[in-house]
């Protein structure tokens, strides 16, 4: 994307009273860039798109837009436009007011409001409501046109607060298309705040991952989803699979110690910045590959597991599998179903194995709680 | 049995008729009184029904002699000031309040109960010295003053529950597309808010009318109001003319209570005094 730091985030800090919501985001935006700000619940992204459009003031640090600090400028005077996650239409006026109040503001003329808000109304699909009132639209209807009003004051930067969560999941999946070809046709910069990965992952340039109010991982979508920085972005992005290891460093390969479920192997380095000692290691279902035992193909470097399979079920696609690994249960995909009871080798690549280190004092399984298990799901 | 049944439940009907023409004679019988006096040229003790109708109670009373007029007048021109006066007051308070977090909003909230927690008259007769001393007394401006400490109350927190009913995003929104702070509040807030500060105007409004001690000690005898009319009237045994007075103050009320009823709703009922 070209002109990084069209929207720049210096060093800034939020909290309400002594609590900290968001610590030292550094952060910068191209022109024309679609940034996707993801994490779970509480974890502060939203507190970051009010401290952008100017309805949270930060603690410290700068919101820098064009090198210019506008971190003290009110919302209205920042050129952004916020489009909320409740949609927040007027339901004292018509979808045709609604979409044309930032242009009054303007001051501009109502002959050209009237072409400027039906010309929108027309890119939007929302032809002929624009005399309803928002209570006699439908949900997709509404989001639109929340959309519409915040596109046709032609703003230089759009920030979007999950404004698709709200919608029926079919309706989602088609509404990310059109936004997104929506934005890249006006080239408007775009912040996007979700807790969905996938959505995430279809519409924006860039990901930003955020953890307990600091940025866990950055990078195309591709990036942060093949090679997650933490174990937290790993479970994040649905590595949910968590194995603890012994591994020792060993050049530049890995050498994964034997234990109760996992056969001594040997993986490459990988860029991997690894010491030897406990080790979290993370997989997606669908990267580990199932055998019956002992029937395993030789099939490159990564890690062979042995477990029994302790049901099965079909989500769609693939045979979705639990099976103990010692005293841990993975979920591991195959193209055919292996029976409970059965004993199967589990077998993960190389480069879909993620290996982190273990911090010193916190236990793995804090990472992987019931909110990463919901955006997973 | 199928045709004892019938018999039965409309037998129910005697208790329940009985129990709702009580209500409805405690209810209409005092108004029915009131409706047949302003009609009455003449009636005494042992007689069920008037023995004279007739009019001459209305020309009495709509003389100029009679004070009717100036006392409807002062009435009127009272109130309407009340609710410009205590409006223009609860409006910023309300929005203020409103968007204010929550402990010290309750204390303020309760504050604008104090005038209500003393009694009226020891209240009003201190009022009336301090005014006499600052020349308020016996003028309309006194009365208004103190009506508005009398409404603020109800003008405050309906106010505030009207602004705490708007979601905050719907100003943000605003915002976030180019609207300043006060054109934010003219444009989305305020039209919104309408209904809710429309109730508190009549609530005000009602509250004004009827006011007695306050505009006794305070107007009296320079401002006459209508409540005072009728007190006189009703002393003197000339019901014809309280009745009248009373119709004057009932009327207005009546219209406004339907008003109000179609305004107030739900939403902001339930926030009202939080």
């Amino acid at each position: 994307m070209s002109g990084a730091g069209f929207l720049e985030l210096d060093r800034v800090a939020t909290g309400y009273g002594a609590t900290q919501v968001m610590k030292d985001i550094d952060l910068s935006i191209g022109s024309g860039e679609f940034v996707a700000l993801l994490g779970s619940s509480g974890c502060g992204k939203t507190t970051l798109l009010r401290v952008l459009a100017g309805f949270v003031a930060p603690t410290s640090g700068h919101v820098r837009v064009r090198q210019k600090d506008v971190t003290t400028l009110p919302p209205d005077k920042r050129g952004m436009a916020l489009v909320f996650q409740s949609y927040a239409l007027w339901p004292h006026m018509t979808v045709a007011q609604n979409i044309g109040y930032g242009l009054k503001l303007k001051g501009m003329g109502s002959a050209e409001i009237g072409s400027r808000v039906s010309a929108m109304q027309s890119m939007l699909g929302l032809d002929g409501l624009g005399d309803r009132k928002p209570g006699a639209l439908s949900g997709g209807q509404r989001q639109r046109v929340a959309l519409g009003r915040a596109l046709v004051i032609d703003p230089q930067i759009l920030l979007l607060d999950e404004p698709l969560s709200n919608l029926d999941a079919r309706i989602r999946l088609t509404v990310r298309h059109e936004l997104r070809a929506l934005q890249q046709r006006l080239g408007i910069t775009a912040v996007h705040v979700t807790h969905d990965r996938e959505e995430a992952m279809v519409m924006a340039d860039r990901i930003v991952i955020l953890d307990a109010g600091r940025i866990a991982q950055q990078g195309r979508p591709e990036e942060v989803f093949n090679r997650p920085a933490t174990s937290f972005v790993a479970a994040f992005m649905g590595a949910e699979n968590l194995l603890h290891l012994q591994v020792a460093v060993d050049g530049s390969d890995v050498v994964i110690t034997p234990g109760q479920a996992q056969a001594a192997g040997r993986v490459p380095l990988f860029g991997r910045s690894l010491v030897s000692g406990a080790v979290e290691a993370r997989f997606r279902p669908e990267a580990a590959r199932l055998y019956p035992l002992h029937a395993m193909p030789e099939a490159g470097p990564g890690l062979s597991l042995v477990g029994e399979v302790l049901s099965v079920t079909y989500p769609g696609g693939a045979w979705r599998h639990v099976v103990r690994l010692g005293d841990r249960d993975v979920l591991a995909d195959a193209p055919r179903a292996h029976a409970a009871g059965e004993t199967v080798n589990v077998f993960v690549p190389h480069e879909a194995l993620f290996l982190f280190n273990r911090p010193a004092n916190a236990a793995g399984s804090s990472i992987s709680g019931p909110e990463s298990r919901k955006a997973f799901a | 049995m199928g045709a004892f049944r019938p018999s039965l439940s409309v037998l129910w009907w005697v208790p329940r008729g009985i129990i709702f023409g009580l209500m409805a004679f405690f209810i209409f019988g005092p108004l029915f009184n009131m409706l047949l006096w302003t009609v009455t040229e003449k009636w005494y003790f042992p007689h069920a029904l008037p023995l004279e109708y007739g009019f001459s109670a209305w020309k009495r009373v709509f003389e100029p002699r009679g004070g009717a007029l100036e006392s409807l007048g002062n009435s009127l021109v009272v109130a309407v000031l009340t609710v410009a006066v205590s409006l223009a007051l609860a409006v910023p308070a309300g929005y203020a309040l409103a968007r204010l977090k929550l402990p010290l909003r309750s204390l303020i909230l309760l504050a604008f109960l104090i005038p209500q927690a003393f009694p009226n008259l020891t209240v009003y007769v201190n009022v009336a010295r301090i005014f006499y001393e600052i020349g308020l007394n016996g003028t309309i401006a006194g009365v208004v003053l103190v009506h508005v400490s009398h409404g603020l109350v109800y003008a405050v927190w309906i106010a505030t529950a009207a602004f705490s009913a708007i979601d905050v995003e719907l100003e943000q929104a605003a915002r976030s597309i180019g609207a300043g702070a006060f054109r934010a509040f003219r444009d989305i807030t305020l039209p919104l808010a309408a209904p809710g500060l429309l109730a508190s105007a009549i609530f005000v409004f009602l509250e004004s009318l009827d006011e007695f001690t306050g505009s006794y000690f305070v107007g009296a005898p320079d401002v006459n109001m209508l409540p005072l009319l009728l007190y006189t009237a009703g002393s003197g045994g000339n019901y014809q003319v309280a009745s009248i007075t009373a119709l004057l103050l009932l009327v207005p009320s009546l219209i406004f209570m339907l008003i109000v009823e179609r305004f107030l709703k739900a939403d902001v009922l339930s926030r009202v005094g939080r």
